[in-house]
């Protein structure tokens, strides 16, 4: 192998300059108010957990899993994602605290990449999860959420797509009749590919009227109205269950008043497949994928406290990009100061930064980088001290 | 008149450019006939439909639309189980039919420490990876027929149309891998957020592609 470059980095990793990590830092704290102000508590998780536990309930694809070996030859594997960890400590460390449970949390996690070119390996988030309460309000409750934080972006337009993922196993299993076909068509419908979708329930050896159905499926896109045609659409009770979930979830949204950025998909799929119920991915600004959340009822019934849950991940590096705002300027001053007036320029140091300047000190025979600062202040001697 | 959406299309220069033109005009776009396919701009404007056409290499017409510089595109299925983009794979346009194949000289038997020449490494290695073999993929930007001829592959992985090229270079079809046609795709984000425009569009075009299905 070649001698790396002192500053290769390993692939699909990268640093962020002083004025990227400073809009980093605006949008974590905007966002943290958000939480904050809804009642949300936040933790922090360690960035290694075991595959065995933490990595294996992550529905990451294990071949995304960054792994290694700790010195008693256990796997270890850099977080892929939050929801797994949380899970962890709502059963372990929290056990005793009452449900329903809201938690929040910043931090970044790491999946590895296939094929490397250009795309990232670790990213930046910041979500929330919401433990206990299977009701429609508490679903509802992480989708307002989610549309209050990035209207606080100042994130305009603004769109979420919800989906059900039990209703479309439900009613892909009544049309199919077998859960190796459902398999098949939901991995179409996940990786967005429409005419695959056609072309397998084409294929599929149903009656034509099964089919018709099947193919109907991708026009349920819409708000209220997708619920009346799919009413009239199956008898499948799940299905039907799946579908009142969703009619009472649009009431209590129009309720937080932000049903006019949510509309329904109910072919929508995400790629992680822990979810059980809704499913729902955020976009937003000149065409940002911005988040993704949903309802995941067996994760903690595998660290032993079955618990319904969901919750949201904002995605924080498309964040920093599509939020038009940023952190106010301050105001940068550089001091120029002689032996002889030292002493008065730190106290004048002092007095500006208790202002909320941001000061820097030079001594008279420096180069000041003129172009760094808003201000240049050459500080006079004024009288002798001693 | 009602102010449309304003979306940008990425175009693949060359010959699925035409057919693609021609079924945007029969879905009813006030596309202008006079382009010619050698034009040298890059970006072709049509401010009465508030539609930008970008002219594009077709193997990067994925990439413009996932990182959403573009809204739709249209291109070959081979680019897109080539690239495996992110991107929503909307309606089949059903035109420049072709098939991606396996194909060798006559006399062709398989040994050890088997080369494959293909401009498309990613299919080629997955296709043989399923077929259980274990194959050398040598990646090649263009004239691959040469590749067995000259000893440099056992086998080469291609698009196949008529299947004249192939013959004229003396080598025959072994295995179909899978047909192609060319598709539209479009950006994530832009067909959430640009969703009626698109939803227009994509009526428009299935039911210009059923037409011309029929005709057929």
């Amino acid at each position: 192998m070649s001698k790396l470059r002192t500053f290769e980095k390993p692939t699909g990793v990268r640093d962020l300059p002083p004025d990227i990590t400073a809009k980093k830092r605006w949008v974590e704290a905007r966002v943290e108010e958000c939480f904050r102000r809804w009642g949300y508590r936040e933790v922090v998780t360690p960035t290694l957990e075991f595959f065995e536990t933490v990595g294996d309930a992550s529905a990451i694809a294990e071949h995304k899993l960054f792994k290694l070996l700790d010195k008693q030859g256990q796997t270890l594997v850099l977080r892929p994602d939050q929801t797994a960890p949380i899970a962890r400590v709502v059963s372990s460390l929290l056990g005793e605290e009452p449900i329903p449970m809201r938690l929040h949390y910043h931090g970044n996690v790491f999946r590895a990449q296939e094929r490397e070119a250009g795309r990232f390996a670790e990213f930046h988030q910041s979500g929330v999860e919401l433990v206990g309460d299977a009701s429609p309000e508490a679903d509802a409750e992480v989708i307002a959420l989610a549309v209050e934080t990035l209207k606080e972006l100042g994130i305009a337009p603004l769109q979420l797509v919800v989906g059900h993922i039990d209703l479309l196993d439900a009613l892909l299993l009544e049309q199919t009749g077998s859960s190796q076909n459902v398999e098949v068509l939901k991995q179409s419908l996940g990786s967005r590919d429409v005419v695959a979708y056609q072309k397998q329930v084409s294929e599929l050896d149903i009656v034509s009227s099964k089919q018709e159905k099947l193919l109907q499926l991708l026009r349920f896109c819409g708000d209220e109205e997708v619920f009346t045609l799919f009413e009239e659409h199956t008898h499948c009770e799940r299905a039907l269950a799946g579908v009142n979930h969703l009619r009472r979830i649009w009431s209590v949204l129009q309720d937080w008043g932000v049903a006019e950025h949510v509309m329904f998909d109910l072919s929508l799929v995400g790629s992680l497949d822990y979810y059980t119920g809704i499913y729902f991915e955020g976009y937003g600004a000149a065409g940002y994928y911005l988040l993704s959340g949903g309802r995941y009822d067996h994760l903690l019934a595998r660290f032993g406290r079955d618990h319904p849950a969901r919750g949201f991940a904002l995605k924080t590096d498309r964040l920093i990009m599509a939020s038009p705002g940023g952190p106010r300027k301050i105001e940068r001053i550089a001091l120029v100061y002689s032996v002889r007036s030292r002493r008065k320029a730190f106290q004048q140091a002092n007095y500006l930064r208790t202002k909320g300047k941001a000061v820097v000190l030079y001594q008279e025979e420096d180069q000041v980088p003129d172009q760094e600062f808003d201000r240049v202040v050459r500080v006079k001697e004024e009288g002798l001290d001693d | 008149m009602i102010r449309q959406t304003p979306l940008t299309l990425a175009m693949p220069k060359g010959r699925i450019f035409g057919e693609a033109l021609e079924l945007l005009k029969k879905a009813g776009l006030k596309v202008p006939g006079e382009w010619t396919e050698d034009s040298r701009k890059l970006t072709i404007e049509v401010p009465d439909e508030q539609l930008s056409f970008l002219m594009v290499k077709p193997m990067d017409v994925p990439t413009y639309v996932e990182h959403g510089v573009a809204d739709l595109g249209v291109v070959g299925k081979d680019v897109l189980l080539e690239e495996e983009r992110d991107v929503h794979e909307l309606l089949d346009l059903m035109i420049s039919p072709c098939r991606i194949s396996v194909a060798g000289m006559p006399d062709w038997t398989p040994h050890a420490n088997l080369k494959v020449a293909s401009k498309y490494p990613h299919i080629a290695s997955q296709w043989f990876k399923q077929q259980g073999e274990q194959v050398q993929v040598i990646h090649l930007n263009g004239s691959v027929e040469l590749a067995p001829m000259i000893g440099l592959a056992d086998r080469i992985v291609d698009i196949v149309s008529s299947g004249r090229t192939l013959q004229e270079n003396g080598l025959i079809e072994l295995e179909e891998i899978t047909k192609i046609t060319s598709r539209l795709i479009a950006n994530r984000a832009s067909y959430r957020l640009k969703k009626g425009r698109i939803s227009g569009i994509v009526a428009g075009l299935t039911r210009v592609v059923a037409q011309e299905g029929a005709l057929r």
